[in-house]
């Protein structure tokens, strides 16, 4: 017996499925259940993180509801993946974050952004905040320079801090059988598979939504909110390195780096989460983790916020809405870094470290 | 209220898909009746895994060349020369074309299963399995304009001198109703879940058998067809069983509840006594009798024994086997005489000579002085916990059915070919397979007519 009901559940559903195993060529959980016959708490762990939700599996059983076998792989390890998160977010006092996410998300974004505002306000003069700036350094004149660098690279620093201790508990509690450090050819592999989505694709045919059709767009969606969010994570550091190497202050003309890789990421960050979101209510609700709706969506919403912000300013960036949309782009990307250990940008983690292990047993299977 | 179709397909599994999409691609308007509810569509397919075609050089997914003559060889084994063999063979050369005609109507192959390395080289597996391959083709059949109907029950058929006029459909809402076809395809499957049908071979015995698929599977379109004059193949007494793990449900248990333990250990009674050689053959030969064997036992209840060091050495169990420290404590639990299951084990432990294990062969690990002997991979049960599966006759299919010709059609009573009546899969696989089975072959059989069933009977109806 587990420590969760749904670690149980998960234990139950991997024995009948390793009893079955026609599975096993749709994604990398069957394989990877196949080389155990028990399953530690790790190991459903470790299983639920490496499930992508194609949902494959649920329209191919012979065996999900109604059968009285109830073999339902998706939610179980939906519901599974969730708690995990909370078993090992660091430190533990604020794991309870993941249990009313998205009221936790809103309330921390709202105050990011009111913070933001009631301080550009109380630190500048109405003229300024209300002001047309253009020109290098027209951000700063709301809001200096060190003191923006100072205070979002703490809230990055302790993001990473967190992520880091989270995903080491995790690394830690799946490590058997194999066990030590992670190998570069591991890791590579495991970049290629998170990079392509390989195992989002209901072995071959696509996802599925509401029926056995597939019908699920959300590779496509979430390759333009990854690949966004990583291009303007890009953006902004060209920037920083313009900023201190060269001098160079923001703003930049259009067609300067750091506002081309911007752009082209605020783009996929605005088009890939209302896909997202619009696919995931689509989705059959049996496949669902519904009590974590809340957490999904607020992760989406908060992607569009800042995708959506940083368009926003871009844009307007010569006229007099520059400040306040200032305000509110900075307290939408505070709110995305400080909620990041808490929330549900810690998937791309787990799962990562998750593939790198499935690789690892891969590498070690083929070697033995 | 009647509606008129090109070709009604009645069923709704591998064989009744291939044959709709068949007709339909070639030209005809044509209807599905499913007995079943969604869900629980497409009758034993549910529960495929692999199907047997001959190909003549390996493929990305097939390890090897399995040659025309191979898979005829194979046949005459299995079924013992109890096989037509113009219509075997010709469905084997038909055969080598399904294997990529399958994967135009959306079904995905894969490599063999983990644990089914012998298959590799005969059998292609889908990739997902059986319910994920009659996804693939409701969902081809649809797009392509193929009507089908769920709970869709048929209540009668109207057929003068070997010609199909029309059914009686029962549906949940909205009554009976007519449909007239101007052809019909019969894949409506074997009587294995019809019980009442099955006591009339087996007796009261066959209270006990589960049965492995749906329990949908009830034969009544083959009994109307028999009782219209369609002349019958196979023997109406023999069934498919193996023996799968007695605490399996009654109904569709599917393939997670055999057991393929039997050769590491031995199988008793309820009187704890052995009754048959364990070891007589590898897999998957012994695999197909065990549920025969049991049948044939008191309450057709038995018990595969072993001990602990034998767990891995066979794909994990749905069930987890009963345990005892004891061999008394085991027999305790499964409500055995404790004296008579220690002195079968006491005894076979006995006569168990040395050998050199090895399970992938004939091996030298044998019995001598008991009765039945244990010619193989005899080793001693000795180390606890002593472990124990209960089994019980779980039924596959059954082989009674329809004659057919080469073209799929139903032959009649008096020999003379139906006008325009067909039949493909299990409710025919007695043509080919008078007896014995081999693994993907109820698939192959399905496609292969199927894919006929629905050709001709396009033809048919567009003349």
């Amino acid at each position: 017996m587990h420590g969760t009901r749904i670690l149980d559940e998960a234990d139950r559903l991997m024995t009948v499925c390793n009893s079955c195993r026609y599975c096993e060529g749709l994604c990398a959980v069957f394989p990877a259940m196949e080389m155990r016959r028990a399953f530690s708490d790790g190991d459903l762990n470790y299983l639920a993180n490496l499930c992508h939700s194609c949902g494959a599996c649920y329209v191919d059983c012979q065996f999900s509801p109604p059968h009285e076998f109830n073999v339902n792989v998706p939610q179980t390890l939906a519901i599974a993946r969730a708690e995990s998160y909370a078993a090992y977010a660091w430190p533990q006092a604020l794991s309870g974050a993941f249990a009313r996410n998205g009221l936790v998300i809103s309330v921390i974004a709202a105050l990011s952004m009111a913070a933001f505002i009631l301080g550009f306000a109380v630190l500048n003069d109405r003229s300024v905040l209300f002001g047309v700036h253009t020109g290098p350094g027209a951000f700063y004149r709301l809001m200096p320079h060190n003191a923006m660098a100072a205070l979002f690279s703490a809230a990055f620093l302790y993001a990473i801090l967190a992520l880091v201790m989270s995903v080491r508990a995790f690394w830690r509690d799946i490590g058997t059988p194999i066990g030590g450090r992670a190998d570069g050819g591991s890791i590579f592999q495991a970049i290629r598979d998170a990079g392509e989505l390989r195992y989002l694709h209901g072995g071959g045919v696509g996802c599925y939504n509401e029926d056995e059709k597939p019908t699920d767009r959300r590779k496509l969606y979430h390759h333009l909110t990854f690949y966004g969010f990583l291009l303007c994570f890009a953006a902004t550091s060209v920037a920083t390195l313009y900023h201190y190497l060269w001098g160079r202050e923001a703003p930049y003309p259009w067609w300067d780096l750091p506002v081309v890789l911007g752009t082209l990421g605020g783009i996929g960050l605005i088009i890939g989460p209302i896909g997202l979101f619009a696919a995931k209510m689509r989705r059959d609700p049996a496949l669902l983790d519904e009590q974590r709706y809340g957490m999904d969506v607020g992760f989406i919403a908060m992607l569009f916020l800042t995708g959506f912000t940083g368009m926003l300013l871009l844009l307007l960036r010569e006229t007099a809405a520059m400040g306040p949309l200032l305000a509110l782009h900075l307290g939408a990307v505070f709110a995305l870094f400080i909620t990041m250990p808490y929330g549900k940008f810690v998937h791309g983690i787990y799962r990562f470290a998750a593939l790198v292990r499935y690789a690892q047993e891969r590498r070690s299977e083929a070697g033995s | 209220m009647s509606s008129k179709y090109d070709v009604l397909v009645i069923g709704g599994g591998n064989a009744a898909l291939c044959a709709a999409i068949s007709a339909r691609r070639g030209g005809a308007s044509v209807l599905v009746l499913e007995g079943a509810p969604k869900f629980y569509r497409g009758g034993n397919t549910r529960h495929t895994r692999n199907m047997r075609c001959a190909h003549d050089a390996a493929t990305d997914i097939l390890t090897g060349p399995y040659t025309e003559e191979e898979f005829w060889e194979d046949l005459l084994r299995v079924t013992g020369g109890q096989t037509d063999e113009v219509l075997a063979r010709h469905m084997i050369r038909e055969s080598k074309d399904i294997l990529s005609w399958i994967v135009e109507q959306g079904v995905r192959w894969q490599p063999s299963l983990g644990g089914t390395l012998s298959l590799g080289r005969t059998n292609s597996f889908f990739l997902g399995g059986g319910r994920a391959m009659l996804n693939a083709l409701y969902l081809t059949a649809e797009r392509l304009g193929v009507e089908v109907e769920y709970d869709a029950e048929v209540t009668d058929l109207m057929i003068e001198d070997g010609m199909f006029l029309a059914a009686r459909l029962k549906r949940p809402i909205n009554g009976e109703t007519e449909i007239r076809a101007t052809a019909l395809v019969a894949a409506a499957g074997g009587f294995e879940a019809n019980i009442e049908w099955l006591k009339q071979y087996w007796g009261e015995a066959a209270d006990n058998f589960l049965i492995r698929g749906t329990p949908y599977n009830r034969g009544s379109i083959l009994k109307m067809l028999l009782d219209k004059g369609v002349q019958e193949v196979g023997d109406p007494t023999q069934c498919h069983a193996v023996a799968i793990d007695a605490r399996a449900p009654k109904f569709d248990g599917g393939i997670i509840t055999r057991h393929d333990s039997v050769v590491f250990g031995i199988v008793v009674n309820k009187h704890a006594q052995r009754f048959y050689d364990e070891g007589e053959d590898i897999w998957p030969k012994r695999y197909a009798i065990w549920g025969r064997l049991v049948a044939a036992q008191p309450d057709q209840i038995a018990y595969i024994i072993f001990d602990s060091t034998v767990v891995t050495s066979f794909m994990p169990t749905l069930f987890p086997p009963i345990a005892g420290q004891t061999v008394a404590e085991l027999a305790g639990k499964l409500e055995l005489d404790p004296a008579a299951l220690d002195k079968t084990i006491t005894e076979f432990n006995a006569a168990v000579r040395p050998g050199t294990f090895d399970h992938t062969v004939l091996d030298d690990c044998r019995t001598e002085g008991i009765t039945p002997q244990k010619t193989h991979w005899a080793r001693r049960i000795e180390t606890p916990p002593y472990l124990a599966y209960p089994v019980r006759p779980g039924i596959t299919f059954t082989y009674l059915g329809t004659r057919v010709t080469r073209e799929a059609r139903m032959l009649m009573s008096d020999g003379k070919p139906s006008a325009n009546m067909f039949a493909a899969g299990e409710i025919m696989a007695g043509n080919v397979l008078g007896k014995g089975y081999a693994a993907g072959m109820g698939m192959t059989i399905g496609s292969v007519f199927g894919r006929i069933a629905g050709r001709e009977a396009a033809k048919h109806a567009r003349n």
